[in-house]
């Protein structure tokens, strides 16, 4: 089975940054099926791309900007009305510890 | 064992806009928690940002105020992490296409010139504001998605003092530049410190200790104060410094560890898909560094050169570009420099002291002031009644002419009227009389006080003392 060492990918290092809990069986499946999938996106590697600029984007807009104008947001009450919790207009969440 | 250090900073400037980054709730404090929302900022799943152009002028024109190369091609990316002030788990900022990259600030500290460098300016949302109840944490968006600027300056900076001085005059620049307001009450200005120590000699920077959320500039200075101090005791102890994180503790005076940064820090950029990438026009942003205004170091040099005001004086008005308008103001309005700034640096300045409010937003104008100086000028008034006449202005308002005339404040330089205090005071005073006579000059100057009095501080000072020494023979 492929491993973190030898692909230099980690499942278990992208999951955490991802905050998601992954059982040891389901760490060893998607372990192989990431890999096979960066094999897969891999390939695009062989393309010769010399000379063309890079791109960050595949459409060609750019510059689609707004004026700085204020237009009317949404309500309060609305902004509140599927917060689980809320308290003196805040959304109540779990404490913050720094 | 010598130690050096080298500090760093990371300077968060909210931009003066009307409007927030990416949506159009307006970008103002003190509004009612979660009131300037929108689905943009608040990060609904659909809702697509869209970039304000003013945001963008401004960061440029910072950067050409600092000498920084302007990029013509730059980009948006996300910043991924998980936190609540930022409920899309990802901060739409810039990473290797900024706005602005390299540049420097020139300043002083304690008169000696200093250079910062400058990494790289550039532009992003600010995330929400949270508060802390007791058993939980409250969070409000409203400052969520307003567009905040990012200076990242190089490890150019050596000391506390240095540190300060650097961020007055970078507050100095934003404000003339009409960039931010500045407003360290309402967070206008954040930064993160980055700092390390090396013996000196050492060619290599020592192991970085990151110090986050600085609010205050004193807030900065006191952190370093002691962290540096710090450092140094733990490598003097064999103990090597590890890469972390810490917060300041103002009431303690200490900063202590807030989280290691293994793989918190890796932030997983990407360009912003969301967002098209931005193309500056070359002529567009020329036309920008044409519309710069006067920095504070020219201001100050044009003081000194072209109204012969001392560096002293010059420094002191420059220093609050509002004070240096009004000054400016002053003398359109007819008043020479040097007297313009004795009053503006004496009495309003202060009057701002003791009141904390801005010059601008004292009843007297420059127009006010103006001729205030001139009636001085032409002797229709004394300094004494000057003063009086001011405190009269900065009390209720008012034009000091009209004051002046309404109050009978006028000063006396009749001969006739000046004659007959000047015999008052001696039939009066026959002790000091003969003291002054005796050689004594201090009860000369008695005698010119009691003439003042008598006339209520109307007489002309100059007659008051000719007339003495010719009555006194």
């Amino acid at each position: 089975m492929p491993d973190a060492a030898s692909s230099g990918f980690d499942v278990a290092y992208v999951a955490r940054l991802a905050r998601l809990e992954l059982a040891d069986e389901e760490r060893a499946r998607l372990q192989g099926q990431l890999e096979q999938i960066l094999a897969y996106v891999d390939e695009l590697k062989n393309v010769d791309v010399s000379g063309l600029p890079p791109m960050a984007q595949a459409i060609e807009a750019c510059n689609v900007l707004r004026a700085d104008e204020v237009k009317p947001g949404l309500p309060h009450d609305d902004v509140m009305a599927n917060a689980p919790e809320h308290r003196m207009g805040q959304f109540v969440v779990p404490r913050i510890i720094e | 064992m010598a130690w050096q250090a080298d500090i760093g900073l990371e300077v968060h400037v909210q931009l003066r806009t009307r409007s927030k980054m990416f949506c159009g709730c307006p970008n103002a404090f003190g509004a009612e928690p979660n009131t300037q929302v929108c689905p943009v900022c608040l990060g609904y799943p659909g809702a697509l940002p869209v970039a304000n152009e003013e945001a963008i002028r401004l960061t440029v024109r910072a950067g050409l105020l600092l000498d920084s190369t302007i990029n013509l091609a730059s980009k948006f990316d996300r910043k991924n992490y998980f936190y609540p002030d930022q409920a899309k788990n990802y901060q739409i900022s810039q990473y290797d296409q900024p706005l602005c990259s390299g540049g420097h600030l020139d300043f002083e500290v304690d008169g000696a010139p200093a250079r910062v460098r400058l990494t790289r300016i550039h532009l992003e949302e600010d995330v929400a504001k949270n508060m802390h109840f007791e058993a939980a944490s409250g969070i409000d968006f409203n400052r969520g998605g307003t567009p905040l600027m990012e200076i990242v300056t190089e490890p150019d900076l050596h000391t506390p003092e240095q540190a300060l001085a650097f961020l007055q005059a970078l507050k100095q620049v934003m404000q003339y530049g009409e960039i931010s307001d500045c407003n360290l009450e309402q967070g206008n200005i954040r930064c993160d410190i980055n700092c390390s120590v090396r013996r000196a000699g050492d060619s290599a920077l020592g192991t970085k200790i990151e110090i986050k959320n600085m609010n205050t500039f004193r807030g900065v200075f006191r952190a370093l104060q002691h962290e540096i101090p710090r450092q140094i005791r733990e490598l003097e102890k064999g103990r090597p410094i590890v890469q972390e994180t810490r917060r300041w503790d103002d009431d303690a005076s200490r900063t202590e560890s807030m989280r290691s940064k293994e793989d918190a820090h890796d932030y997983r950029y990407f360009p912003e898909p969301d967002l098209p990438p931005v193309r500056l026009d070359a002529a567009v942003v020329e036309g920008w560094r044409a519309s710069l205004p006067e920095l504070p170091a020219a201001r100050r040099a044009r003081f000194v050169t072209a109204l012969g005001l001392p560096e002293y004086d010059a420094g002191v008005l420059v220093a609050d570009k509002e004070v240096a308008d009004f000054f400016e103001a002053t003398l359109k309005a007819g008043a020479p420099a040097k007297a313009a700034s004795n009053w503006i640096m004496t009495e309003l300045m202060a009057r701002m002291s003791a009141t904390s409010e801005a010059i601008s937003a004292l009843r007297v104008t420059p127009a006010a002031l103006a001729s205030l100086i001139q009636m001085i000028e032409s002797r229709v008034i004394n300094g004494t009644t000057a003063k009086d006449v001011l405190g009269i202005v900065l009390a209720e308002g008012g034009d000091p002419k009209v004051l002046v005339q309404q109050r009978g404040l006028a000063q006396v330089s009749d001969a006739g009227a000046i004659e007959a205090f000047v015999a008052q005071v001696i039939a009066a005073n026959e002790k000091s009389v003969r003291d002054y006579q005796a050689g004594k000059p201090a009860a000369f100057e008695f005698l010119v006080g009691q003439v003042m009095k008598l006339s209520r501080g109307k007489a002309n000072p100059q007659l008051a003392r000719e007339g003495l020494k010719k009555q006194l023979g």
